[in-house]
C-alpha cells in the first residue's frame, strides 16, 4: 500500500475528516477540523471526496516522504511549502514524485492549514470516521498526533484533480491575527447579567496560550451570571462561548466535550467556526450578535461558493 | 401535557428543554424524546443527545427542514412521552402499556436545497444502533487500598467508616441518567447523602479508566484515564467503552446499575478474563 512517511512531525499534526458524528449520545466527541471549509477544498482539489481525510497541522508544518506519485494540496492557513525544495503554491494541486520530500516552511497567516492528499489518508475507520479525537485517544493514528517514524497509508487515487482557472476566492483566506465572528445568543442567555452580551461584544478576547482543539481559552472583558455559574450537566455544541463562574469564556471547538456543567452565553454561527478556527494563541477575536436569518444567508453564500468551485474546470 | 421548552443553540442545534432537575421521570421523558427523534431518521439530523433534562438535537442547517423539527418535537411532548414500541419506561410510569409508536406527525416540506443539486455531503447520521429496553448492569469494583484513593475522605464526609461507605454505595440501584464527556462516560444517581461528597477541589491531572468515582449526588466510572475531579472510591475490571463491541457503550441512557464490591484477587482475575 502507498504511504507516506513521516520525517518530523511539525507541531500539531492530525488525521481528521468531517468528524465523528451519530456518537455524541454515548459521549463520543465529534473531532473533526478545525477549519471545515478548508479542509474541504482541500479535499477538492486533489479530487477526493470532500469527507477524505486530510492532514491538519498546526503552526509548525511536518516534513514527509512520499513512496508514490500524488497530487496533494495545501489550504487553510499560508504556509510555505516546498518539494525537493521547489517552492508550491497553497490552494493549488501539485505533483510529489515518489521518493520526494514534501516540507512546510514559515507560517504567512492563519494557524491551521490542511494538506489533502489524492487517494486520502487511509487509516481505518473508528465508528465510521478518520477525526483524531485527543482527549479519548480515538481515531486517526492510535487517536495521537503524529509522530516522526509513523507511516500513513494512503488510499486509492481516485478522480482528477481540479486545477482551478481562477485565484482562490478570498472569503476562505485566513485571518491574520484577528477574527469577528457572529453569535447567536443563547442557549443559556438567561444564566447571566443583563448586561452579559453587551459585554461580549465589548471584546476583543485574547486567545489564551492554554487553548487546544477542545476550546480556546479567552481573555477579555469578564462576563457575570445570573446566579453561581454552575449548572445542571447538560448538551454542548461546536462554537458555543462557555463561561465558567471566573467570568472567562471557552469557546468551545472541535474536539469539545459532548456534554458541560457551565453555561453559554452565546454560540458563533456556523459560517464563522472555520475563521475561528484559524486563531492561534495570542491572536484576538471580537464578537458580534447575529440573526438566525443571517447567519444562514452567510451559510448559504458560503455553500454556494464552495459548489461553484468544487463544479469547476477539471 | 409535559413541562418544556424549545431553545436554539446557534444555527444547528435545539435544546429542548424540560424541568430543571435530577428526577427519574423528567429523564425518562428525555430519553423517550430523543429515541423517537432518532426513530424518526429525519434528514439533516446529525446527533440527538438526551441529557439529565433536555434533549439536544445537533443538525445540518443547510439540510434540515428546521420547522418541521420544532413542530415535530411540540407534537410529541404535547401528546406525552412518545416511547417506542415495546420499551417500557423503568422509573416512575407504572404502566405496562406499550405507548405505540410516534404519533404520525407529518414532517412538512422536503428539507430545503438552496440551490441545485443536492451536495453530496453526508455528515453522518444518528449511529443504527436503537436503545432497546434499559437493562440492569451489574458492576464489580475493587474498593480496596490504592484503587479507591478518595474512599477515606468520602466515609469522613458522611462520618461513616469506609466498610459502611462502600455498604451505601452499592446497596442503591442507581440510574443512569446521560452519557458525555467521554466515550462511554455515564451519569449515574441518587447517590446516598452521606457519601455525596463534592468534587475535589483541584482535579487530578490523570484518572486512571474504570475508575468508580463520586461528584455530590452523582457517580459514575471513568472510561478512558483523563484528568478528573471526582472523589475516587474505587476501580471496576470492566470496560465502560469497549471498540469492540457491537455497541461499545457499556452502559445506555434509562439503565439500571447495581455496583458489587470485589477483592483485589477478584479484581485481578476479571481483569485477565476480559
Amino acid at each position: 500500500m502507498a504511504s507516506l512517511r513521516v520525517i518530523s512531525p511539525g507541531m500539531l499534526t492530525t488525521i481528521q475528516d468531517h468528524g465523528r458524528w451519530g456518537w455524541q449520545d454515548r459521549g463520543v466527541p465529534v473531532a473533526g477540523p478545525m477549519d471545515p471549509r478548508a479542509h474541504r477544498v482541500a479535499n477538492t482539489l486533489v479530487g477526493n471526496e470532500i469527507d477524505a481525510a486530510t492532514l491538519e497541522l498546526t503552526l509548525l508544518g511536518p516534513e514527509m516522504e512520499f513512496d508514490d506519485e500524488r497530487i496533494a494540496a495545501v489550504a487553510g492557513a499560508d504556509f510555505e511549502v516546498a518539494v525537493d525544495g521547489r517552492a508550491m503554491p497553497v490552494n493549488v494541486p501539485f505533483a510529489v514524485g515518489a521518493g520526494s520530500v514534501l516540507r512546510f516552511g514559515s507560517r504567512r497567516r492563519g494557524a491551521r492549514a490542511y494538506l489533502a492528499i489524492a487517494g486520502g489518508i487511509a487509516v481505518p475507520p473508528v465508528l465510521n470516521s478518520r477525526a483524531t479525537h485527543l482527549p479519548s485517544a480515538m481515531g486517526g493514528l492510535e487517536g495521537r498526533p503524529l509522530r516522526a517514524g509513523d507511516r500513513l497509508p494512503l488510499g486509492k487515487r481516485g478522480r482528477t484533480p481540479f486545477f482551478p482557472t481562477k485565484g482562490y476566492d478570498p472569503f476562505l483566506s485566513a485571518p491574520n491575527g484577528h477574527a469577528t465572528a457572529r453569535i447567536l445568543p443563547g442557549p443559556q442567555l438567561d444564566r447571566f447579567a443583563p448586561e452579559a452580551l453587551d459585554v461580549l461584544q465589548s471584546g476583543p478576547f485574547v486567545v489564551d496560550a492554554a487553548s487546544n482543539r477542545m476550546g480556546f481559552r479567552l481573555r477579555g472583558p469578564v462576563l457575570r451570571h445570573a446566579g453561581d455559574g454552575e449548572m445542571l450537566s447538560d448538551a454542548t455544541t461546536l462554537g458555543a462561548l462557555q463561561v465558567p463562574p471566573a467570568g472567562q469564556p471557552i469557546l468551545l471547538m472541535a474536539d469539545r466535550q459532548t456534554t458541560g456543567g457551565y453555561p453559554s452565553l452565546a454560540t458563533v454561527i456556523s459560517a464563522d467556526i472555520g475563521l475561528a478556527g484559524q486563531l492561534a494563541p495570542g491572536d484576538s477575536i471580537s464578537f458580534v450578535v447575529s440573526t438566525v436569518r443571517e447567519a444562514m444567508a452567510a451559510l448559504i453564500a458560503q455553500e454556494q461558493a464552495l459548489m461553484a468551485f468544487e463544479s469547476g474546470p477539471r | 401535557m409535559n413541562a418544556f421548552r424549545i431553545v436554539a443553540a446557534g444555527d444547528s442545534a435545539v435544546l429542548v428543554e424540560l424541568e430543571n432537575r435530577i428526577d427519574p421521570v423528567v429523564n425518562e421523558t428525555a430519553i423517550a424524546l430523543a429515541t423517537a427523534i432518532r426513530a424518526a431518521v429525519l434528514p439533516g439530523v446529525r446527533d440527538v443527545v438526551p441529557t439529565y433534562r433536555s434533549v439536544a438535537i445537533h443538525f445540518d442547517p443547510l439540510r434540515t427542514d428546521y420547522d418541521g423539527l420544532v413542530a415535530r418535537v411540540n407534537a410529541w411532548m404535547g401528546e406525552g412521552p412518545p416511547y417506542p414500541q415495546g420499551t417500557r419506561p423503568p422509573y416512575g410510569d407504572p404502566s405496562p402499556v406499550p405507548y405505540g409508536d410516534p404519533p404520525p406527525v407529518p414532517y412538512g416540506d422536503p428539507p430545503p436545497v438552496p440551490y441545485g443539486d443536492p451536495s453530496p455531503v453526508q455528515y453522518g447520521n444518528p449511529s443504527p444502533v436503537q436503545y432497546g429496553d434499559p437493562s440492569l448492569v451489574r458492576v464489580p469494583v475493587c474498593y480496596a487500598g490504592e484503587f479507591g484513593p478518595d474512599l477515606a475522605e468520602v466515609a469522613a464526609f458522611g462520618a461513616v467508616s469506609e466498610a459502611e461507605a462502600v455498604r451505601l454505595h452499592t446497596s442503591r440501584l442507581y440510574r443512569v441518567f446521560m452519557l458525555g464527556f467521554m466515550p462511554g462516560f455515564a451519569y449515574m444517581g441518587i447517590v446516598d447523602a452521606h457519601i455525596a461528597a463534592p468534587r475535589l477541589s483541584t482535579p487530578r491531572v490523570r484518572v486512571p479508566a474504570g475508575s468508580v468515582g463520586i461528584a455530590g449526588e452523582q457517580t459514575g466510572i471513568y472510561s478512558v484515564s483523563t484528568p478528573g475531579g471526582w472523589r475516587i472510591i474505587g476501580r471496576t475490571p470492566l470496560k465502560p467503552f469497549d471498540l469492540s463491541r457491537r455497541e461499545p457503550a457499556l452502559f445506555k441512557p434509562g439503565d439500571a446499575v447495581q455496583f458489587y464490591a470485589i477483592d483485589p484477587g477478584e479484581y485481578a482475575r476479571l481483569e485477565s478474563a476480559r
